[in-house]
């Protein structure tokens, strides 16, 4: 190659290099946490922002705190392994259990110390249509946008019920030494309301948090 | 904290702390034993009765919530041991220590009322909290058909 051409080939590659938009790095977070919603402005594109948001809000949906009783079968699961559960209840008709097993037989509204039995107000499964076990984040993200999978939930009721739901607040006080999902409910409601200010993105298939 | 509550038929004032589980009130306060202590984590079903028609653990069930709720044990099932049930258990001799029955009889009870031709899928399903440390789950699944009308 002629030195001139090379030259200009040189100068080619760092033209197109320096126009290439730089990759955005987010502020490092531990699995413990949840970054802020306002940490995501470093994406300039709102469509990639909508999407890195709903990510982050996908390390919460997919903890085991949360996902455990969002079951695909009709077991809801325990533990950080997602065992089923025990003692061995069944969803039931109407996702509550069954006469004799019934949710509100055991769980109580608010955790007990003693007994170590888990509790919130209307303590009961998600619906089948609501499963989240064994799901991507992109397919959890184009259920939760789906009135017929999301309970009838307009974006702005899913905004609510996750920011202030109770038995969502749950997973972030499970009591008893259990893990609880990250960061806070609050923080997480943010980060759900700015997913949909943001235009409610989803994110690719096969991408994860 | 006062509580008013119907167990068996009979409104009760207990003053006593609100988060006491029921349990410890029917046994301890109203002195109703036939509900029995088992594990305390709502684990075992020996301490199950209904409440407002529903079963429920006793064991885990802070009192405040049964205020001005109707609470049935074993012994208001029937005043003289003649429910059906009962008399199912006692013909096919189910009990063995009977330790866990009057929790077995209770749920059992439940379900009776909810479906009463239940299917063994809905027995195994229904009484799946209630342990039995003697093994007696088919004769307890025997004397809920017998009972039913099943003589299978």
């Amino acid at each position: 190659m002629k030195p001139a051409r090379t030259m200009w080939v040189v100068l080619g590659v760092l033209a197109s290099a320096c126009s290439a938009k730089r990759p955005v790095t987010l502020p490092s977070v531990d699995r413990n946490h949840l970054r802020e919603a306002a940490a995501f402005s470093v994406i300039e594109d709102e469509t990639e922002r909508s999407r890195a948001l709903f990510l982050e809000a996908s390390r919460v949906l997919l903890h085991p705190r949360c996902v455990n009783c969002h079951p695909s079968g009709d077991v809801p699961l325990q533990g950080m392994d997602m065992r089923p559960h025990d003692p061995p209840v069944t969803r039931g008709p109407e996702n509550n259990g069954v006469v004799g097993m019934e949710c509100g037989g055991c769980h109580q509204d608010r955790n007990l110390a003693h007994a170590r039995v888990p509790g919130a107000p209307n303590w009961h499964v998600a619906p089948l249509e609501m499963a989240w076990v064994g799901k991507s984040p992109r397919e959890i993200c184009e259920q939760l946008k789906d009135p017929k999978r999301n309970g009838g939930k307009s974006l702005a009721q899913i905004v609510e019920h996750n920011a202030h739901d109770k038995l969502v607040g749950w997973g972030w006080e499970p009591g008893h030494g259990r893990e609880p999902a990250p960061g806070t409910q609050a923080r997480f409601g943010a980060i759900v309301a700015a997913w949909v200010d943001t235009g409610a993105e989803c994110p690719a298939e096969g991408v994860s948090p | 904290m006062s509580i008013t509550l119907r167990v068996n038929g009979t409104e009760h004032h207990v003053d006593v702390d609100p988060e006491m589980p029921l349990l410890w009130v029917l046994r301890d306060v109203l002195n109703l034993t036939g509900t029995k202590y088992g594990c305390g984590e709502a684990l075992c079903g020996a301490c199950t009765v209904h409440v407002d028609g529903h079963v429920v653990r006793s064991c885990v069930m802070p009192i405040r919530r049964a205020e001005g709720t109707s609470v049935t044990t074993i012994e208001g099932l029937s005043p003289d041991g003649s429910h059906p049930l009962q008399k199912a258990w006692v013909e096919m001799g189910v009990p063995q220590c009977g330790f866990c029955q009057a929790g077995q009889i209770m749920t059992a009870a439940g379900l009776l009322k909810k479906f009463p031709r239940p299917t063994d899928e809905q027995i195994d399903q229904s009484l799946a909290g209630n342990l039995c440390r003697c093994g007696t789950y088919t004769r307890i699944r025997a004397a809920i058909k017998a009972m039913a009308g099943d003589k299978s």
